[in-house]
């Protein structure tokens, strides 16, 4: 029984005043009932050969990069790698339709999206060998450090966005974050105040399925992931995650409105995490081999791929190409994780504030001290 | 030039002039939070700060502790300087995670490329009769994150001086403002502000020679009043304020309590794994063969912050910390 059913009611619900009306009408909010898509529609007629071939060549390096860290877990050299196979073409879209200002906010298992923006791919990965939290100069790449709690980098990438556009930048902000992270409160207070402010930031949520091994269906009861935009007051777009050509389509329409002072988007990627959590995670106790195989005929470089060739883009010597391009950047990957890395015990004590408190000094000489006696032998 | 109040001034209006003339100075320095704007703070300590810098330097956030503190993570990322306002202890805890996983390590964890100067400022403590989740002395959760500057004023002068301080510092500092002292006065002038404090250094308040009162924010009145009615019972009590909690000011407290022999320990804060806890084993550590007796401590039970109407029991005032002086006399009881 609704309000307006109890007798009487209307004495309780007197009209709202002016300002109680949606400021929006929600329709030009609402996501398309299905994930956009580009690859063997009309739309993939349109788009730029270049923008292709640049895709297809990053998502193979990608895939090589994903298999080659999650080798050198295998190997002992990395303490955890959190794959990205299958959803390349999220990582590898992100990246690209970055401008060198603009900023992107990656998660845990966005390695490859910073990678893809440049980053060296030995720095992106120290986070993951356990040589340091974060192993580049964020402001250098203009890449924050990936973040390991869940959708709590969504705010920052807000208030960056809110920042650069009160000094007059037109840089834009593009946040990363799972499907799991959009139950986050942070989530929702990052949406709210993009939207409140109009900040210039691009939300890109990576449905990949499961939160560890929550399904998505346990993890939400709204339509898609996409539709959270409508309640913020921005659009929600929701595009297949395995269409490099999609997702590089809608997040640069998201950018480019971002940019133009039009405010934040939310874009659900469709797309499907291939391997395990992490090497600690045992997929097979929560998915079966069947869903897993169908998601394989709909990867991300297959249907580039196809794309690519029915269009005359590619030929079997570009694909070999860009296939041993990415054995090359595999092995130097491989090469430079084998060393082992250098590292200062000092440097415990050097970053936790500005200048030394007293406290730590004394920490420090005692860690000196220690380090002194084992260099002598003399460890008890 | 307008002045902020006619003298005497107010704790409240100290730390208003503080934020003022760190925004003019500075046109990084962006004020944060709920009801900050229009409205000058519950408190009015942002009293007109939107009026004289715009929306855009004092801004009225959606009421979100968390989204405040991680937007203003991202403004200081490009640049700023963001002053965040919490409006009460209770409510800060929805930013704790903000706070601890990335406020205070983002310089560490960046190996010192990405600096956060921000400013937490919290109204703290009780002792103004306000009702459930508004009186919480949450100072051991900041204290017990390594990353994060603690201060706390408990003088006009000293909450002008510490708040630009904290406002000019390249690391993330908790501004703890005890809300009981937003309206006591002083000679403090808003036209000629003391000379800005460094952060981490304690001060002696009253010097005496019988025993150390280490206290800080709230308690340091009730300290001075204590050592006043001490007087005559024979006792000279030297009172430490130590203004600062993080960095730790070891030595004017060390000094102090090897002068002096004895010491108590006064906060409001709960006692068990209390500040004074960590102050009393690291006076105890360094001045063991100086101490007459055991350095106590006289604090909040260890119960939930009261109702209005039972805190006058909860709260340390001047009968206790007595009591806890009277106890110094170790010698004489063992």
């Amino acid at each position: 029984m609704t309000v307006q059913e109890l007798p009487g009611a209307a004495s309780y619900r007197p009209t709202p005043p002016p300002a109680w009306k949606p400021r929006t009408d929600p329709a030009p909010l609402l996501p398309d009932p299905e994930p956009y898509r580009v690859l063997g529609t009309d739309a993939a007629a349109g788009f730029a050969p270049a923008v292709l071939r640049r895709l297809y060549a990053e998502l193979v390096r990608g895939r090589r990069y994903n298999t080659q860290a999650t080798a050198l877990t295998k190997q002992g050299r990395l303490a955890v790698y959190p794959s990205s196979t299958g959803q390349e073409a999220c990582e590898v879209a992100a990246a690209l339709v970055l401008e060198d200002r603009d900023w992107l906010f990656p998660s845990y298992r966005d390695t490859l999206a910073a990678v893809a923006r440049g980053l060296d791919p030995v720095q992106a990965l120290t986070l993951l060998r356990g040589d340091w939290h974060t192993g580049y100069d964020p402001h250098e790449h203009r890449i924050a450090p990936l973040c390991t709690p869940l959708a709590t980098q969504l705010p920052h990438a807000v208030g960056l966005a809110h920042a650069a556009r009160l000094k007059g930048d037109d840089v834009v902000a593009l946040a990363m974050v799972g499907d799991g992270g959009t139950s986050e409160g942070d989530f929702h207070e990052a949406l709210n105040f993009a939207a409140v402010w109009q900040a210039p930031v691009v939300f890109l949520v990576q449905n990949n399925g499961f939160a560890i091994s929550v399904p998505l269906a346990k993890q939400t009861a709204a339509p898609s992931l996409a539709h959270k935009a409508v309640g913020y007051g921005m659009p929600g777009r929701l595009v297949d995650g395995n269409d490099a050509a999609a997702v590089h389509q809608v997040l640069s329409e998201a950018v480019a409105r971002a940019r133009r002072g039009g405010g934040p988007t939310l874009v659900e990627a469709v797309t499907y995490r291939i391997d395990a959590h992490t090497n600690a995670d045992d997929a097979t106790r929560y998915r079966g081999d069947g869903e897993v195989e169908a998601w394989r005929q709909h990867d991300p470089i297959q249907l580039l791929e196809r794309e690519l060739k029915d269009r005359g883009l590619i030929d079997e010597d570009g694909i070999r190409e860009a296939a041993e391009d990415a054995e090359r950047m595999a092995a130097r990957l491989r090469e430079r994780m084998n060393a082992d890395a250098e590292l200062d015990p000092m440097d415990l004590f050097a970053h936790v504030f500005a200048e030394q408190t007293a406290q730590l000094r004394e920490q420090a000489a005692q860690l000196r001290a220690e380090l002194a006696a084992e260099a002598e032998g003399d460890v008890r | 030039m307008t002045t902020v109040a006619a003298k005497p001034a107010t704790m409240a209006q100290a730390l208003q002039r503080a934020m003022r003339d760190a925004m003019a100075e500075d046109p990084t320095v962006h004020v944060m939070g709920e009801d900050v704007g229009t409205l000058g703070g519950v408190f009015r300590v942002t009293d007109g700060l939107a009026k004289e810098f715009g929306e855009d330097r004092c801004t009225d956030t959606p009421l979100a502790e968390a989204g405040i503190l991680g937007t203003a993570v991202g403004m200081a990322m490009y640049g700023l300087r963001p002053v965040v306002e919490m409006q009460f202890d209770a409510f800060a805890y929805p930013a704790f995670e903000q706070l601890i996983s990335h406020v205070a390590r983002m310089r560490n964890r960046t190996r010192g490329a990405m600096p956060l100067p921000i400013v937490v400022r919290v109204p703290y403590g009780g002792g103004i009769g306000g009702v459930e989740h508004h009186s919480d002395s949450s100072e051991a959760y900041y204290m017990a994150t390594p990353g994060l500057h603690v201060v706390t004023p408990a003088t006009v002068a000293d909450a002008y001086g510490l708040l630009r301080a904290a406002i000019a510092s390249d690391d993330p500092v908790v501004f703890l403002e005890p809300k009981r002292l937003y309206w006591s006065k002083s000679d403090w002038s808003p036209d000629a502000p003391a000379a800005v404090e460094p952060i981490g250094r304690a001060v002696v308040r009253r010097t005496g020679r019988s025993a150390t009162l280490i206290t800080y924010g709230p308690s340091v009145p009730v300290c001075l009043e204590a050592a006043e009615a001490a007087q005559a019972e024979g006792w000279d009590l030297e009172v430490v304020d130590l203004r600062s909690l993080v960095p730790f000011d070891d030595e004017t407290v060390c000094a102090s309590v090897r002068r002096t022999g004895r010491a108590v320990v006064v906060h409001e804060s709960n006692g068990f794994a209390g500040p004074g806890a960590e102050i009393a084993a690291r006076v105890t550590e360094r001045c063991f063969h100086h101490l007459e007796a055991p350095v106590l401590r006289v604090a909040g039970f260890d119960i939930p912050y009261p109702p209005p109407m039972l805190e006058r029991h909860h709260l340390p005032g001047v009968d206790r910390v007595l009591d806890a002086v009277a106890r110094l006399q170790w010698e004489a009881e063992n």
